[in-house]
């Protein structure tokens, strides 16, 4: 799939501009675009809504305090910032330290998905790709992504082998990939 | 999109942060030499992201936009070394009132963290004052120690042996901690014009090393106080020559007056 032209700047790479030059407004444009998704996300993985807002909190300061490490060139500010505020919700259930920097995080996903209905599209490919998984497979890649369980951790919880669990979040990742992609 | 097989199933946990252990280790090991591998975990974060966007839920409480904006106007106005309430435009809408009260706070918490520096650099302050009137008052000891050693006005009086005649003679006193000499001479000849003695320090091995010079006065006496020396150099002996008024690297002349430590 061919990156569209663009004759324009997309809204988020203005905005985040913006935001380098200490524009607060820009802030506050990004945070109402992009908190139900940090939120939403943070939420699914803690269950808890106070500790759910704390990590919507960081991950926007983040932003503000380091909007550098957002690579425009490698598109969706809003995938960057939900995988952001996944990882800083696994690292609070799991009560540690967070494991990566957010400027090692690189995200690619195309289109940008900068607007709601492109955001809506894409999610409900996603459900309908996990709702025609297969069971075992969906449980395996949801324990991995919203209780960061690691596949040892998810075989022993489930008494399959290490192997098995990792081809099924193989297996379910590319599953995903090819449903948004068509 | 090809990674390597081998790491497929590895790169797909890693990319979702729960690929531990050994296997993580190996990993990463590759990825630092592997663009393509690395092209394909980004993708895959990618994949994952998609199962964040997926997510549905409620929408965060209102107040949790007031304390972000809050906080960030806080960092921003303690970033600003000077600040100006301008009175808000007609774009600037409510954040001219906002920024006002934001701007008002941060000043007072920034009136705080100054008068705790103050009073911290007065402690510093006094603590430093009373270790100076410390050092001054070790100084004028030593000032009086050194006085009659050193003082031009100091009567030298060299006591020896009745039966022979007057030596010339030097005693050096060195502290090779400090790289510290102080070598008083009495009863030295006279020299011609241009000539002075120099002084060696002759170390356990390894050439002389030059450690001053000094010009007899009328009564024969001098001194030579703290010449530059190399740290820590150890003195088997001190020796002196006969050289040129300013002094040589290296000896020109047979020494002419020897001695080793006590």
């Amino acid at each position: 799939m061919s990156r569209p032209e663009r004759q324009t700047i997309s809204p988020d790479l203005a905005a985040v501009t913006a935001v380098k030059s200490g524009d607060q407004r820009a802030m506050a444009e990004l945070y109402d675009r992009y908190s139900s998704v940090v939120y939403a996300v943070a939420l699914r993985v803690l269950g808890d809504t106070m500790a759910a807002e704390d990590v919507l909190q960081e991950v926007f300061l983040q932003l503000w305090r380091n909007p550098g490490a957002f690579d425009a060139a490698r598109g969706s500010l809003g995938a960057w910032l939900a995988v952001i505020s996944r990882n800083r919700a696994i690292d609070a259930l799991r009560k540690r330290k967070p494991e990566t920097d957010i400027e090692d995080v690189i995200v690619s996903v195309e289109p940008d998905l900068a607007s709601e209905a492109d955001r809506s599209r894409a999610a409900e490919k996603v459900r309908g790709a996990l709702g025609a998984m297969p069971p075992a497979q969906r449980s395996a890649l949801e324990m991995a992504y919203f209780q960061g369980l690691s596949h040892s951790e998810i075989a022993s919880k489930t008494g399959e082998p290490l192997g098995t669990i990792k081809t099924r979040i193989r297996a379910g990742l590319m599953t995903l990939r090819k449903a948004f992609q068509t | 999109m090809s990674g390597h097989e081998q790491f497929g199933e590895d790169l797909t946990l890693y990319a979702l942060n729960v690929l531990d252990g050994e296997d993580r280790a190996k990993l990463e090991q590759h990825l630092a030499s592997c663009a393509d591998c690395r092209l394909e975990l980004e993708q895959l974060r990618g994949d994952g992201a998609l199962l964040a966007l997926s997510t549905s839920g409620p929408k965060p409480p209102a107040r949790a936009r007031a304390r972000l904006l809050d906080a960030i106007a806080k960092e921003s106005a303690a970033q600003k070394t000077s600040m100006s309430l301008a009175s808000p435009t007609k774009t600037a809408r409510s954040w001219g009132g906002l920024l006002g009260w934001v701007a008002a706070a941060a000043m007072v918490v920034l009136a705080v963290l100054l008068w705790n520096e103050n009073a911290a650099l007065k402690q510093s302050l006094a603590a430093m004052s009373d270790e100076t009137a410390q050092a001054t008052r070790e100084l004028e000891d030593l000032r009086k120690i050194a006085a009659p050693i050193l003082s031009p006005q100091a009567q030298r009086i060299t006591v020896v042996s009745l039966k022979t005649p007057a030596q010339p003679q030097g005693k050096a006193f060195y502290l090779r901690n400090r790289s510290s000499l102080v070598f008083v001479a009495s009863n030295m000849p006279q020299l011609p014009p241009h000539k002075a003695y120099e002084l060696w320090l002759v170390p356990p091995q390894g050439a002389p090393i030059a450690a001053g010079v000094f010009k007899p006065d009328a009564r024969g006496s001098g001194t030579i106080v703290n010449p530059p020396l190399p740290s820590g150099v150890e003195a088997k002996a001190f020796a002196i020559t006969v050289e040129d008024e300013a002094g040589v690297p290296h000896a020109t002349t047979p020494i002419i007056m020897m001695g080793a430590g006590e």
